[in-house]
């Protein structure tokens, strides 16, 4: 029989008893009125603890960066990794310059995320606390964490795709140094 | 103090940072007792979320002990034990008013589309997270809740994220008495929102996923009825003959950016950052669902755009409802169905990592190492 062609509801397997008998708390929540945000938008005054009405403005350190579509700078706001260097140019231009709801605004940001990395790279390398590639990215644990096993006969659909990682992550530093020794090598040669 | 440090794309370590001082009358510093990652962590991890900056800290879920109280702070002490929504929320802006805590208009002046969430780059306000040693919890009076005394630590910290999400994903699929719930994704918030579908009344709950071990988890913890979509051609068909071609009632989406299943949406998404995310369990749950059925989308997805089948959605009639989650509004009744027995968030920790090996951390929950589900970060381990 097949139910959905015709007004029926196809039958479940269990009953209510059944389900109720061997699931822990079935339908305690069945009524909508127990569910915490069943009601969208509905008014809840002096529900949170708060005591303004409109929070103390947080001291601003320096000209914190916003969204145009913000009225104005929020009262709290995070104060993690100021902006600096080109990205942090890069960063500053995209939000004074774009919305939200433009694409540039996002892809300038994602830009400026991929020259910061760069950046700091260089300057930890000036640094008592260089990047090494082998120990921030964990991959040593593929040794003490059944790296193989964990992927070997088993049916995963990322296994498909990893192989890109190392390509992702090694890849800028394998054409950074061959660039670096193709100039070395011009200006050896210069001479 | 210590603390997780990003580095760039796939790279993170532990740094000698300066404690967080108050920066606001409201402000608490907590001490952090346990930490996690959450799967969204692995988007910023994996380069994918807009204006992530070097040096920043992540860690939206954690727990701990409130270590020093800003002048206007007036519902914590010292010494206090505390768990603290992922969400920084004002408490009287008009969104906080309506409950609509993780909308939050007064936290993040980098973007009015997202709320203040702590250590989830500058799209999402700044602010430097919970994986480390110490944190700054902005309106301190608002955010935290004093653990229960009968709670254990590890209930507490997934309450803070991941247990309150799938809570909250299987509340906006409207459940009814006796619906087919079909949930995408055996990670933590999928574990969690297929649990909840049947505190919900649900007649019937499928997961789906690839990883075999995480569907066995589907099986014994929310002793769910699962399926690895790797095993069909066609998952959606496959879907539809497991209900007598009508399809779920219900389908949530507990996947987000980084879903497999489809090789091209994942690397222009989660590889070549061209689109917000790989909408791939999204658009297997607009397909799986019945017409005029629900959609509950708790992935976290980019803020560009994403290849998503509005099309089939609209003809079908379907009613799609997505947030992040207003967690503290879900604790009242989540306490209950924790001390009920109902719940028990910490029975899907695989991995507890010292603060130390931050890098081991997400790499093996990245790779998917070692049957790995969920890793705690414990700072004191250090």
């Amino acid at each position: 029989m097949t139910y959905t062609y015709t007004p029926a509801k196809p039958p479940l397997t269990e009953s209510t008893d059944q389900l109720r008998a061997r699931i822990p708390g079935w339908g305690v929540d069945l009524d909508p009125k127990d569910r915490p945000s069943g009601t969208k938008l509905q008014y809840q005054p002096d529900m949170t603890g708060a005591h303004w009405d409109f929070p103390d403005r947080q001291p601003e350190k320096w000209p914190r960066e916003r969204s145009i579509e913000h009225k104005f700078l929020t009262p709290v706001f995070g104060t993690a990794c100021p902006p600096r260097r080109l990205s942090g140019a890069i960063r500053r231009y995209s939000y004074k310059k774009y919305s939200e709801g433009r694409a540039a605004h996002w892809l300038l940001l994602m830009a400026a995320d991929r020259v910061d990395a760069w950046e700091n790279h260089v300057v930890s390398f000036a640094s008592l606390h260089p990047d090494n590639p082998i120990t921030e990215t964990g991959v040593l644990s593929e040794f003490s964490h059944h790296g193989l096993s964990s992927r070997l006969g088993k049916k995963r659909a990322d296994l498909v795709h990893q192989p890109l990682d190392p390509i992702i992550v090694a890849g800028p530093w394998v054409v950074a140094a061959w660039v670096g020794l193709k100039a070395l090598r011009k200006v050896r040669g210069k001479r | 103090m210590r603390a997780m440090v990003y580095r760039g794309p796939y790279k993170v370590r532990v740094e000698e940072k300066d404690i967080p001082p108050i920066e606001h009358p409201n402000d608490a510093i907590v001490k952090v007792n346990l930490a996690a990652i959450c799967g969204s962590d692995l988007h910023l991890y994996h380069g994918m979320m807009p204006d992530t900056r070097v040096g920043m800290t992540f860690g939206h879920e954690f727990m701990g002990v409130v270590e020093q109280v800003g002048p206007s702070v007036q519902n914590l002490t010292v010494g206090d034990r505390v768990m603290v929504p992922f969400n920084i929320f004002c408490g009287t802006c008009w969104y906080c008013a309506r409950g609509l805590y993780s909308n939050c208009h007064n936290v993040n002046p980098n973007a009015s589309a997202v709320g203040g969430i702590y250590g989830y780059s500058h799209t999402c306000g700044g602010y430097d997270g919970g994986q480390s040693e110490y944190v700054r919890v902005p309106f301190a009076d608002v955010g935290p809740s004093l653990v229960p005394e009968w709670m254990e630590d590890e209930d507490a910290v997934l309450l803070t994220d991941a247990c309150a999400t799938g809570y909250f994903g299987a509340q906006l699929g409207d459940i009814a008495e006796g619906d087919v719930v079909v949930v995408f994704g055996a990670g933590p918030v999928g574990l969690f929102a297929a649990k909840s579908a049947w505190l919900m009344g649900a007649g019937r709950v499928i997961v789906i996923d690839h990883l075999e071990y995480r569907l066995e988890k589907a099986r014994t913890f929310a002793q769910a009825e699962t399926y690895n979509f790797t095993e069909y051609d066609d998952i959606v068909v496959h879907m539809k003959k497991i209900t007598d071609f009508l399809g779920a009632d219900v389908a949530i989406d507990a996947v987000g950016a980084e879903a497999d299943g489809n090789l091209t949406q994942h690397v222009t998404a989660a590889k070549l950052k061209l689109q917000g995310g790989s909408p791939v369990a999204l658009n297997w749950a607009i397909d799986s669902v019945r017409k005029g059925g629900n959609i509950s989308v708790m992935g976290a997805y980019g803020p560009l755009f994403s290849a998503v089948k509005f099309g089939d959605a609209m003809n079908k009639g379907l009613t799609l409802r997505m947030n992040q989650c207003p967690v503290k509004r879900q604790w009242p009744r989540l306490f209950e169905h924790v001390r009920n027995g109902y719940l028990k968030p910490s029975d899907i920790v695989t991995h507890r990592i010292p603060l130390e090996h931050i890098a081991e951390g997400y790499h093996i929950f990245s790779a998917k190492l070692d049957e790995c589900i969920k890793p705690l970060v414990v700072p004191s381990a250090s």
